[in-house]
Formats: C-alpha cells, structure tokens, sequence
C-alpha cells in the first residue's frame, strides 16, 4: 500500500489550506477566544470569535500544527463563519461524528463541504485530535457563550 | 546485521508483521521495546506454576514465587554492579524512581536558598519532580547548557553547580539528543560540592553497560519496558547509607516491622520501601530480560547499535532539507535519531513512515523544555535496538525520501 493511502488524508484542498490558510490570526474585537493545546504533541490553537445576535460574526485562528491541524481549523472558519450558534454547534457535532467514522445527515455533509474531506482523518486514528483541536475550541467557546445566555 | 544481533530478531515474531501494508520497521525503541518470547514465556510459566503472594505465605507456591522475585533482583543488583541487593528497590518505572527520589530523599536534604541542577535536555520526569521540591522547599531550579553540538556544557555544569547545590540529576543517556553524559564526572563534581548525584538511566541502561559503583552515583533510575521486559516494572538503585535515611513513600502491608495501633517502625531494606503486593510476575520478568541482555552481552549490544547508527546517521544527514538534532558525528550519538524535515510537521511525517510500516514517534518526547531551547514545536524520531537491521535503516530512509518527495509538490 505504502504512501499512496497518504492521498485519501492530504487531498489537494486540505494541502491547500494548510499552505494558504484562511481567517488567520487574532480578533481585536472578540467576544471569546480559546486556546486549546494537543498534549501529545505540544501543538497550540486559539481560536477567537464574535458572536453578534448568536450569529457568528467573524471568526479567527491562530497557533502552530501539523497539516492537519492547520487545514482543520482554517476550513472550519470558512464553514462556520456567518452561522447562527445553534446551526454551528450541530456543525461542529457532524463534523465530530465524521472524524471519528460516524455518517452524518447529507444536510450536514453537504454544509461542511470541503471540511467533510477532512473525515478521511477517521482512517488514520492517531490523527483524530489533530482535526479535532480548532473545533474543539469553538466549541468550548459555544458553550460558554450558551452558558452565560442562560445565566 | 539482517537478522540482529546473533540472530535475535527470531525471538520477537512481533517484528513479523505486515502494517498498512509493509513490513513492519519499528524504529521506536525509546519509548518501549519488544518482549522477546523467552520474557514472554517466563510470565506464563510464572502465572501458570508459581503464582502466590510473596513475603507472606508459608505454603510451597509462596515460597517460590518470593525465590523467583528476590532472584530478579539479585539479577538486577549484578546487570548494574551495585554492592549489595540491599540497594535495589523494585518501582513501577522511571518516573515512578525519580518521584520517590524527590520527594522523599530530595525534601529531606534540599533547603530554603539551596539548588538543584538539572540539564536542558532532560525528560519530564526528571524535570517536574524537581520543580515541586524546589518549590516547596523554596529552593532554586537551576539548568545545565547544552553545547552547539547539543551535548552537555561542561563548563556550564561546572559554573551551576555550587556550593549551594544539594541535588544534581541528569540522564545517563538522552531520549532527543542521543548523547551519552559523563555521568561519573558529573558526579565528581557534585561531590566536590557536598551535592548528591542522581542519574535517570532510563536510556542507557538497556544499551550499554552500567556499573553505578563505578560511576559513583547516589541514586540510579531505569524502566523494565525500555528493555525488554512488560510495562509497570521500574528499578531504583540508591547507596545504601541513602536508602537507609529516606523515608518510605507508601505505607501499608509488607514494608512495616510491627505495627501497633498509634504507630508502626518499617522492615528493613528494600521491602521498606515496597509496600503492598509488588508486580511479581513484572519483577521476574525483568530478570529474564536481564539474563537475554546479559546472554547478548551489552558491549556487544552497544557495538551494534553503534554500527548501526554509523550506517543511518550519514545516510538521514544526506537527505536535502533534513535536520538531525545532536551531534553529527556517529561516535557521539546513540541509537536515538531526533529530526525534522524542512516545511513538514514531523506529525505529517510520521504518519508517513508509518504507511510504509516504518514506526517513530513525533512529538514533544516529554521535553518540552528541550523543544523551546531547540526551538522547535517537536520533531520526530527514530530509535534504534539490537534486532533491528541494516535492512531496516535502509528501508527507514527510502520512505523518509518518499515522504520528502510526496509533499515536495504539496507543501512548500
Ligand atoms: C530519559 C528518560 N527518562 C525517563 C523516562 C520515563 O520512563 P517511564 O515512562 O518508563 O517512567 C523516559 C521514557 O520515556 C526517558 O526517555
């Protein structure tokens, strides 16, 4: 088999994201900004968002990583930018779901577009959390967001 | 070379196996090695014949479960010359030695305003054990410099260690740099300074030979799993005199004397420091592995490896864009081959080697503060054992040329 198995996880557009990333850096004016590290490997993701009207407004990452990694979180912003809170955290479930071999609704294949590509990860086990690190993070940063909504 | 060192490859059916595809090279002896099937077959016969709880049955099977586990450490007291089997305790691992180290000996002779002199390239273990006894004892964390060829500065050393220095602890043999340290002059000097020299053998014990006496340390830590025998069994050796004044760490069955309602006094060496039923069958595991090594001969194992790391070093140094941390210079570097390869991560390169079945790791290899001094996120890395073959270092650097070439288009 060797090396040409490495085609099915680095496809062109992921390559392309990590070469060219989209929506890097950080916010100026964030609502909330995450940083979430890979223990393993020591790679590092922040992630800052705006949340306008539980839309979000504009989202960024910052941080170093593998390609993976770097392709994940720059495909995750042009996905989620411009979602509402609740649709993006139904995202961030299917995207979950996909990196660890789950199927997912073809709504939601169809909304994560090229980030769906990033499921060929769940074929390689070790490199799930390198996927996972940037969504992980809005997440977390959601779910703030959802708890302070409720307070 | 093809088959290991007298053929040993044979002894491991592990190694003969297809992954994704490819043979299996598995070049990642650091983090834990192989189980031939002498070790393998030791641990049956051990579960199958012997087992009983040791130190306290009176019946036959306890009998010879207990010879079986105090002759593994008489093994273990002869592998590392040690003057008495007084000296070996048996723990779970490394981390496990170095952490008794510390904090019980470390919080009993380290002051306010003293120091402790660690080095760059230490693994965590014996670096976060360390900032906990400086910190309580508000004591001073000090680090020995690396030379540009990422060998241990000698005049550093000898500049940080002081009169104030009550601990200095360093690896024999370092897991990213592949250099082996001058352990017995480092102990030389700590004397000098009335400081006590502790040792992190995790790396050098299962590849070359070790004789604490002659290296004159106080404290000596190793891992079963790093050589040859299961996970869960680690050794500390300590100078007698030391272990007598250390406290124990855990408190329970077997380590106690007598115990009366209000207090208890211990028993005496080593069981005072092995509380509770021990790993058994690892413990006796471990002296079959010993006995593998000793059979090999580890001057042999060490000349081995060293031709080995004569064949790969050159070749991996050849490959365009490719950086090999430590000295480049194969009479200076041991069987660890830390590396990075220009504008890949070495995750991505890791996955693939591992498509062409060839095993390492990436990663921070537990040294965090080495990877900020180097000032990299992390590397990858190939390390070596006596059952691996030129066969396997030529293969390793065909598919570090294929992954070179499949992201040459890629990723700039
Ligand atoms: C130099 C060094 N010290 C300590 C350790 C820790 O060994 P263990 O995980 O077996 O406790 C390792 C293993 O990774 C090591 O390479």
């Amino acid at each position: 088999m060797g090396l040409a198995k490495l085609n099915q996880l680095y496809r062109e557009v992921i390559l392309d994201h990590a070469q060219h990333p989209r929506n890097r850096g950080e916010l100026a004016d964030a609502t909330g900004v995450m940083e979430l590290r890979n223990p393993t490997c020591g790679d590092v993701i922040s992630v800052s968002v705006q949340i306008d009207d539980d839309k979000i407004a504009d989202l960024k990452f910052a941080g170093s990583g593998c390609t993976i990694s770097q392709a994940s979180a720059s495909l995750m912003t042009t996905v989620l930018m411009n979602q509402s809170v609740e649709r993006a955290r139904e995202l961030i479930m299917a995207f979950s779901a996909l990196i660890t071999g789950e199927e997912v609704s073809e709504k939601d294949d169809d909304e994560l577009g090229d980030a769906a590509l990033v499921g060929s990860v769940a074929e390689f086990p070790a490199r799930i959390k390198c996927a996972a690190l940037a969504w992980h993070a809005l997440d977390e940063l959601l779910d703030e967001k959802g708890a302070t909504a409720h307070d | 070379m093809d088959k290991g060192l007298n053929n040993s490859r044979k002894d491991f059916p592990i190694l003969d196996q297809q992954v994704n595809g490819e043979p299996l090279v598995y070049l990642d002896n650091a983090a834990t090695t192989q189980k031939p099937n002498q070790v393998l077959k030791t641990i049956v016969s051990y579960y199958q014949n012997d087992n009983a709880n040791v130190h306290r049955g009176v019946h036959t099977l306890a009998e010879r479960a207990t010879d079986h586990y105090e002759a593994a450490r008489d093994k273990v007291a002869e592998f590392i010359n040690a003057a008495n089997r007084k000296s070996i305790v048996y723990t779970r691992s490394t981390t496990e030695s170095l952490n008794w180290v510390a904090s019980s000996f470390g919080n009993l002779v380290v002051n306010e305003g003293d120091e402790i002199v660690i080095s760059q390239l230490e693994h965590h273990s014996n670096i976060v054990p360390w900032q906990q006894v400086a910190q309580k004892q508000h004591a001073t964390l000090k680090y020995i410099d690396l030379t540009t060829d990422g060998e241990l500065d000698m005049d550093s050393a000898r500049r940080q260690i002081t009169d104030k220095t009550k601990i200095v602890a360093i690896a024999q043999a370092a897991n990213v740099m592949g250099v082996v340290n001058p352990i017995k002059e480092l102990a030389q000097i700590a004397h000098q300074h009335g400081a006590y020299m502790i040792a992190d053998g995790a790396q050098a014990a299962p590849h070359m030979k070790i004789d604490v006496q002659d290296l004159d340390v106080d404290f000596y830590a190793f891992s079963g799993h790093k050589m040859l025998a299961p996970t869960g069994i680690g050794v500390l050796y300590g100078k007698q005199d030391l272990l007598e004044m250390m406290p124990p760490v855990q408190f329970g069955g077997e380590m106690i004397d007598f115990v009366h309602h209000q207090d208890a006094s211990w028993t005496e060496l080593p069981w005072k420091f092995e509380a509770g039923t021990p790993n058994i069958s690892g413990a006796i595991a471990l002296g079959s592995a010993i006995d593998y090594l000793t059979k090999l001969g580890m001057d042999n194992i060490h000349a081995y490896e060293h031709e080995l790391v004569a064949y790969t070093l050159p070749k991996l140094l050849a490959v365009d864009g490719v950086t090999v941390y430590g000295p480049h210079d194969p009479n200076k570097h041991t069987g660890v081959l830390a590396f990075n390869m220009a504008g890949l991560h070495p995750h991505d390169v890791a996955t693939g080697l591992d498509m062409e079945g060839v095993a390492v790791r990436a990663g921070h290899h537990c040294a965090q503060p080495l990877m900020e001094y180097l000032n990299v996120t992390a590397t990858a890395r190939a390390s070596f054992y006596f059952y691996n073959t030129q066969a396997d270092a030529d293969k390793f650097i065909q598919a570090v040329t294929a992954v070179k070439e499949f992201f040459a288009d890629g990723i700039s």
